[in-house]
Order: structure tokens, then C-alpha cells, then sequence
């Protein structure tokens, strides 16, 4: 058995790889689902009803996919340029820290210049985070991957920390969490009731802008060809080593704006379990929607129904809800084996 | 002869035909590589496939050698028919290949390469004694000396094209396959390894030499056959051969071949004084080089591959920074060894390696056409692309340098080499540079297009460029050169007018066998005694 790559690939065929890789996960995880002892299709049944039936799961599903939005085009931004973030995670906490400190009183702003603000200041937290290891490898050869992986355990543990101690909440019942950020802090819900927040449509601008940056500007031109050819974009004279701190600072940007998001749009505070892996979840986001900044909107809804779904399917069925993890994980596998499909035909000898 | 172990009673019979191709067939998305090919060999024959590059020659070997399945058509050697697909059924039916690139692991000694993959993993000895005698035995008979315990990274090129050779005969090879053998030798190793082909066919295997340069095919094959664009064109016996006509049968087309007039050259605009690069991992840098190229002149650099060129390209490419030394350009002491800073002062050029540094190959033609000059306030207002501009650009430099194959969407790797390099030289030419470094720009590229360089790298120096020209093929150097230094272990010799030094002159200089300080030149090459 060998692989032949293909030539003159159809526009059609590489759009759908991505539907085929999505079926192809459901049928290979219909066998979990069995073995759980529902029947399959009405495990399914459950699992698309809890992520799209109504208007609440509809909203559930929005507000999960808003941080995974943010992750994703945090991963997607970095990998397009052949930076390895693995820390969104750890970014996304330092930005949710540094929203706590300022946002629980500290500053006094009336909203409309608040969030901004905010905003910013969380874009810098997870920036500036990410600014030591990509110094770290263009001037000493650090591997990017362990720093970043492990600065994501070193931050975690920070907040652990600070959660039990300078920024305990004192109302909060001896809990690890913080004080809610003040009412001009918050991302304002987009409807009464539900939990779906404005951070949505900051999470739909940003990829935007990220997809504009990438094909009309310089900048998103000397990205590309760095992470396509980093040693023709030398040769050509861009600024590579430059290139490769901007993307990291706009990919820790971006993972840190995920934590104001979710601790001022969806929690209110800043607690340990503020992010279920997020950043973690990013890259699968990333990778799905083949690091387009589009795709990611797409993936990162995608991947938000399978976990909501799950969740409703394990509530009603009893179906572990572990198997959103299974699901997603699959969906992934199968996504990198049509995309080698879709590049080879597979020849048997 | 009487010694050889190998059927004796084939090589007598002149005629016995050991090697039969039928109707070979190979298809490419839209191109096709091989043109319903029938060939035949000869018991003790050398015969050569002469063609050009993308003629298909390499393609019908690796079909022939098993890495590719033929879309219809058969192999059959010595009267029976091997299995499609398998380069393992090709070993055992007694093919060996050597190929362009070599195969060989660097880490390992000469014994282990050769007897790499001829045991069983699952035997737990490895008969290191056997193996060893079996492969001085075959050094001994066919003049192919090596030490087997000295490591592959230790050799030089034409020792470890001898251990490719002896790897191919460990395997009981009766029919061996030299793919493009002399490209990386130097004008003396290529007549000793002439004399080890002589050998070996006395010995009774029988040869396919893959070339295209014609007066190697005259001097060594007893039959030609000739492909173009996959297709066999002509098949004729050596003796009857003449080198004008294999050139027509292999291009089929007529070459303009440039023409190079005497010109004065200007004033000087690239200067090295005593210009020492450290070396890089594993190859060498420049040691004390001095050099001066004026406007209207092409300066050639010979020398076998690895001996300092990349450092030197590196150094005007703004990649690598000299440890001492001086170096000028118009006139001033340059301080900066970046790329862009080259690039600011009209500085062009063409890399050696087209892939990895010449152009970014997932990005459009258009992309990479502004590649070097994208910064510029008509392709870039405040971050912003202007892409009206750029394709406007691209299409220029597409239409002006004929770059065929054209598509504005998609990648850039899909061009072939000859229409990637015009793309790199009408970037490089649109930057109206002063000094052009052209390194190995003829490299992979057929008769026509390597013409087409010359034409317009002459055309430049016309224009007043000064240009530096690195490459490994002598002929192309004193065609278009006008002066030529050879460069060796990092040293640089004086430089000789084209008129006043011969092929076999440079080729003993670049082996070291002829002393640099031999020159009348004092400042340069000094310390080569």
C-alpha cells in the first residue's frame, strides 16, 4: 500500500472532507454509544436536540462556542506562522487574572469606555505572557511547545494561589473564587434569560479582522510566507524574526481576550474552573477548521454542539457525557485522515 | 575476464539481449512522462539514455528500478518478467541503480552501507567477516578500492559514488542503471570513473548511463538512444553518432545560444579584501577571499560543490556576516549583512536552491513576485496591500520573462523549474540590480532555458550589472564568464581570463592538485602552500 499524491484537487472535494470527517466520526462512535445501552440513533436524536432544539440549547451552544472561538483563532493565528502555542490556556487565565484585578473596582469606568478598556488590557495580559518563550526561541532555540505548556501549569497554579489569598472573594463562603467584576465590567447578554453574551460577536468581529489581516495586509502576507517558507521569507529580506513575535503577541491576544470573555461575559468571576481546557480544545478547534480564520467559526460551533449535545444526551440517556471527549477526539482523527485523503489516493499493491 | 564469476558464456554472445522494455507508459495528472517506450539492452553494453531535463529519463528508470508502476507496458530481464511496483523484484532480477542523489547513510561505515538491508532482521548475527571479504573481493576486481570501516561522511564525492557502485555488485547487480553519474564529479574524476565503466563492463555487467551532456555519451556508451518529452526519438550505435545531431534529436528544436559581446568593463562595484565567513556546520567558509567585480563583467566561480560557495553566496545574499575583512559595495565599506540591506543596495539574487530559498511555494506566482519588494509604497499604503498593483506586477514580470504555465491562484510550486527560475530572474531583473549573484542558476534545467538565463544574465551585464556566477559546470563558465576564480576548501584563486585557461586547468585546480600560490598574484591565495 502506497500513497500517490493527487494533482488538480476539486474546489467541491476539500469542502466536503470536513462533512465526510464529521460522519465518519458519528458512525465510529455510534459503537460507544451501544455499548452505553441506549439505541444509537436515539442517543443522536438527544445529543442534536440538546445542542440545537431550542432557543436555549441554541444560546447554550453560542456560549460555549464564543471562548473556543477565541481559543482557536489564537491557535490558528500562531500555527499559520509555525509558532506552536500550546499555552492559549494559560494565556487565557492571565487575561481573565489581570480583568479581576482591575475589574472588581480598581478602575472606575463608565461602560462604553470600560470594556474597551478591559478588553485591551486582557489582550496585553495574554500578549505579554507569550512574549518570554517566543524571545526564548528566536534568541536561544527554546522550544516553544514546552515553554508554552508549562508556563499554562505555572499560571494556573498563580491564580490558585491568588484565588486563595489576595483576591479571595470575602462573601464567597470560603470558595476559591474572586469578587464579581463591577456592572460596567460586564459583557453585556444579548438576550434577557439566556446566558449567550456579547462576547460572541467580539469573538465573530476578531475573525474577521484575523481573515483580513491575513490576505490584505502586509503583515498577514509576511505571516503567511514565513510559516509557508521561513527560509525563502529570509532570504527575500522580511523581517522574520519580528514576524514571529507579532504573531505571538496577536495569538496571546487573542487567548487573552477569551479571559475577560468568560469571566465578564459568562461567569461573573474568576474561578479555578473558569476554563474546562479551552486552550486545550483551540488547537483541535484550529486544526479542524485548517488554520482559516472562517473555519474556525465554523469548528469551533461544531466542536461547542458535540460538548453541549453530550451533556443533554448524558442527562436524559445516561450516557456518559465523556463521550463528546471520544467524539470530538475521533472527529479530529478522521479530519486528518480526509485531509491526507483529499491531498493522496491511497493505492493498493 | 576469465576471472569473473559471472556467465561468461553471456558475454560472448554479443547480442543476448539482458534488459527488455515493452511499451512503457507513465502518465502524470496531464503530463505524460513516458511515451509508449520499448528499449532494449545488450550482454556488455553500455548504453546511454541521453535527454533533457524532464525528458522522462529518470521517470522510465525508477519504473524500470520498481519505484513506480508503469500505467501499461512491461519489464522483462534476462527472458522473464519482473513484477511491477517492486524495487525488491528488480534487486533480486540482478538490477542495481545508482542514483543522482546518493543513498547512502553518512553516520555508517562503507561496510555497513553496503551491507545494509541484505541480511535477515530477524537473524541475530550480522556475518560482518564474509561480508567484508566478499567486498574487498570486489573492489580488488573491478579497481573500486575502498576502506569498508571508514564512515561514509569521511569520503569525498567520487569515493562514496564507488561505494554506490560497490553496494549495487554486493547485490549481485548484473545490470546496473548510473543515473546522471558525472554531474558531481570533477573533469579528472569523471575520466577515472570512465576507466572504473570500462571495467565493469569487462567484468560483464551491463551499463545504462543516464546523462545530458553529450560528449560523455560519445565517449563511453556504444548505443544511444535519444527521449524527448517522454517520447524514444532516435536509437543509434555510438560510431555513427554525431554530437550535432543527438543535440537536434534531444531538443528538437533549434537553440539560440547567446551571444556574448566584448565589453570594457566599468568601474568596480563589489570588492572582498581578505574576507574571512566562518564555517558553517559542515562546510566550509571562506578563508582570506579577495575579489573585485566591475560594472559590465560576470566573474565566475568554479569549484566542486561544498568547498566554500555557499558561504560566499551567503555573504552577498546579506545571510552571513565575515568575520574579517573588508567588503565594497560601490565603493562603500558595507556594515549591514542582512538580506534587506542588500537588497536596498541593488543587490540581486538567484539562489542556489530554487525551493527553499528562491520562492515560497504555497503562495501564488503573484505573491512571490513582490517577494522582495512588497514594502514598497506602490504595492503597500500604511499595511495595506495594494493587489491591483501586484498583479499588475506579476503579469509584467510574467509576460517580459516568458514564464509559461501560469495561473495567478495557484501555487507557485506547481511551475516547473525552468519557468520558477525565469520567475526568480524576473524579480531579481525588475529590482534593476547592480550586482547580481547567480548561483548555480543553470542548475535542473533544460537546454533551452539554461540558454535563456545566459541571454538575459548577458543582457544585464550589458546594461552594466557586475555579476558573480557560481557553478559547478565548467562549460557553462567559460561560455558567458569573462573572468573565472576557482574556489577550494574555502580559498579563492586569482582569477584567470576566460581566453587564457583551459577545462583541464580549472578542473586541476579545483581538485587542489594544482598550488593557488603558483600565481602571480600576491594578495590573493597566499596562504595555499
Amino acid at each position: 500500500m502506497r500513497l500517490e499524491a493527487r494533482t488538480n484537487i476539486p474546489l467541491g472535494f476539500m469542502l466536503l472532507a470536513p462533512v465526510l470527517a464529521v460522519l465518519a466520526s458519528f458512525m465510529l462512535c455510534a459503537g460507544l454509544v451501544a455499548w452505553s445501552g441506549v439505541p444509537v440513533l436515539e442517543a443522536y436524536g438527544l445529543l442534536l436536540q440538546g445542542a440545537l432544539g431550542s432557543g436555549f440549547a441554541l444560546a447554550e451552544t453560542l456560549a460555549r462556542t464564543t471562548p473556543l472561538i477565541f481559543t482557536g483563532l489564537a491557535a490558528a493565528v500562531a500555527f499559520k506562522s509555525r509558532f506552536w502555542n500550546i499555552g492559549a490556556e494559560g494565556q487565557l487565565y492571565a487575561g481573565a487574572l489581570i480583568i479581576t484585578v482591575l475589574g472588581t473596582g480598581m478602575l472606575d469606568l463608565p461602560q462604553e469606555l470600560m470594556i474597551p478598556v478591559l478588553v485591551i488590557c486582557s489582550a496585553v495580559a495574554g500578549a505579554l505572557l507569550l512574549l518570554g518563550p517566543v524571545l526564548l526561541k528566536l534568541h536561544f532555540g527554546v522550544d516553544e511547545v514546552v515553554t508554552t505548556l508549562l508556563l499554562n501549569f505555572i499560571v494556573i497554579l498563580l491564580v490558585s494561589l491568588l484565588l486563595e489569598g489576595p483576591l479571595k472573594d470575602p462573601m464567597g463562603l470560603g470558595w476559591p473564587q474572586a469578587e464579581p467584576v463591577t456592572e460596567a465590567a460586564e459583557l453585556p447578554r444579548l438576550f434577557r434569560g439566556l446566558r449567550l453574551h456579547s462576547g460572541l460577536l467580539l469573538a465573530l468581529l476578531l475573525a474577521f479582522i484575523i481573515w483580513i489581516v491575513s490576505i490584505r495586509t502586509t503583515l498577514g502576507y509576511e505571516m503567511r510566507a514565513v510559516g509557508f517558507n521561513q527560509k525563502a521569507a529570509r532570504f527575500a529580506g522580511m523581517p522574520v524574526n519580528r514576524v514571529m513575535i507579532m504573531t505571538a503577541l496577536i495569538s496571546g491576544g487573542i487567548a487573552g481576550i477569551a479571559g475577560y470573555s468568560e469571566v465578564a461575559g459568562m461567569k461573573g468571576n474568576l474561578t479555578l474552573d473558569l476554563s474546562p481546557g479551552f486552550g486545550y480544545t483551540g488547537i483541535v478547534v484550529a486544526m479542524l477548521a485548517q488554520l482559516h480564520p472562517l473555519g474556525v467559526v465554523i469548528s469551533a460551533t461544531f466542536v461547542a454542539s458535540v460538548f453541549v449535545g453530550a451533556d443533554a444526551m448524558s442527562r436524559s440517556a445516561g450516557v456518559p457525557s465523556y463521550i463528546a471527549d471520544v467524539m470530538v477526539s475521533v472527529s479530529l482523527l478522521c479530519m486528518l485522515v480526509s485531509v491526507l485523503l483529499v491531498r493522496f489516493r491511497i493505492r493498493w499493491s | 575476464m576469465n576471472s569473473s564469476e559471472i556467465d561468461v558464456s553471456k558475454n560472448q554472445s554479443d547480442s543476448e539481449v539482458v534488459l527488455r522494455l515493452r511499451g512503457i507508459t507513465k502518465v502524470f495528472g496531464s503530463l505524460v512522462a513516458n511515451d509508449d517506450i520499448s528499449l532494449e539492452l545488450k550482454s556488455g553494453e553500455v548504453l546511454a539514455l541521453l535527454g533533457e531535463n524532464g525528458a522522462g529519463k529518470t521517470t522510465l528508470m525508477n519504473i524500470l528500478f520498481g519505484h513506480y508502476v508503469a500505467d501499461s507496458g512491461s519489464v522483462e530481464v534476462f527472458g522473464k518478467n519482473i513484477p511491477e511496483g517492486s524495487p525488491h523484484a528488480a534487486i533480486e532480477a540482478g538490477i542495481g541503480m545508482v542514483h543522482q542523489h546518493f543513498t547512502l547513510a553518512d553516520n555508517l561505515s562503507v561496510l555497513d552501507n553496503v551491507m545494509l538491508g541484505t541480511e535477515s532482521l530477524w537473524s541475530l548475527s550480522s556475518n560482518r567477516r564474509s561480508g567484508r571479504r566478499h567486498l574487498e573481493e570486489l573492489g580488488k576486481r573491478f579497481g573500486l578500492e575502498v576502506q569498508p570501516h571508514v564512515r561514509i561522511s569521511e569520503l569525498s564525492i567520487g569515493e562514496r559514488q564507488r561505494v554506490e557502485i560497490l553496494k549495487a555488485l554486493y547485490r549481485k547487480a548484473r545490470i546496473l542503471i548510473l543515473d546522471e553519474p558525472t554531474a558531481v564529479l570533477t573533469p579528472q574524476e569523471t575520466k577515472d570513473f570512465f576507466e572504473t565503466l570500462k571495467k565493469l563492463v569487462k567484468g560483464g555487467l551491463s551499463l545504462i548511463f543516464i546523462s545530458h551532456k553529450m560528449q560523455e555519451v560519445l565517449a563511453i556508451s556504444d548505443r544511444v538512444a535519444v527521449l524527448r518529452d517522454g517520447s524514444l526519438v532516435t536509437e543509434i550505435k555510438t560510431a555513427a553518432a554525431s554530437e550535432t545531431e543527438l543535440a537536434h534529436a534531444m531538443v528538437g528544436r533549434e537553440i539560440e545560444l547567446p551571444e556574448r559581446k566584448a565589453l570594457e568593463a566599468g568601474r568596480s562595484i563589489f570588492k572582498l579584501e581578505d574576507v574571512t565567513v566562518s564555517a558553517g556546520e559542515g562546510r566550509p567558509g571562506l578563508k582570506e577571499v579577495s575579489l573585485n567585480i566591475c560594472a559590465k563583467e560576470i566573474v565566475g566561480i568554479a569549484g566542486v560543490s561544498g568547498n566554500g560557495q555557499t558561504a560566499l553566496a551567503d555573504l552577498i545574499s546579506g545571510l552571513a556576516v565575515p568575520q574579517s575583512g573588508i567588503v565594497e559595495l560601490h565603493g562603500e565599506i558595507v556594515r549591514r549583512f542582512t538580506p534587506e540591506n542588500m537588497l536596498r543596495n541593488k543587490v540581486g539574487r538567484i539562489p542556489e536552491d530554487r525551493h527553499t530559498q528562491g520562492v515560497i511555494g504555497d503562495m501564488s506566482l503573484a505573491e512571490n513576485s513582490i517577494s522582495e519588494c512588497y514594502r514598497e509604497a506602490q504595492f503597500s499604503t500604511f499595511g495595506w496591500q495594494n493587489h491591483r498593483n501586484r498583479d499588475r506586477f506579476a503579469e509584467n514580470v510574467v509576460s517580459r520573462f516568458d514564464v509559461r504555465g501560469y495561473n495567478s491562484k495557484a501555487p507557485v510550486r506547481l511551475l516547473s523549474g525552468g519557468n520558477m527560475q525565469k520567475l526568480i530572474l524576473g524579480r531579481v531583473l525588475s529590482g534593476n540590480p547592480q550586482l547580481i549573484l547567480a548561483n548555480q542558476p543553470g542548475r535542473g534545467l533544460d537546454v533551452g532555458a539554461v540558454a535563456y538565463v545566459h541571454q538575459q544574465l548577458l543582457s544585464a551585464r550589458a546594461e552594466g550589472a557586475a555579476i558573480l556566477l557560481i557553478s559547478e559546470d565548467l562549460e557553462e563558465l567559460l561560455q558567458i564568464a569573462d573572468r573565472i576564480a576557482v574556489i577550494h576548501r574555502g580559498q579563492l584563486s586569482e582569477t584567470f581570463p576566460r581566453e587564457s585557461i583551459s577545462i583541464a586547468q580549472l578542473g586541476l585546480l579545483m581538485t587542489g592538485q594544482q598550488n593557488f600560490s603558483t600565481t602571480n598574484y600576491p594578495s590573493a591565495g597566499n596562504n595555499a602552500s
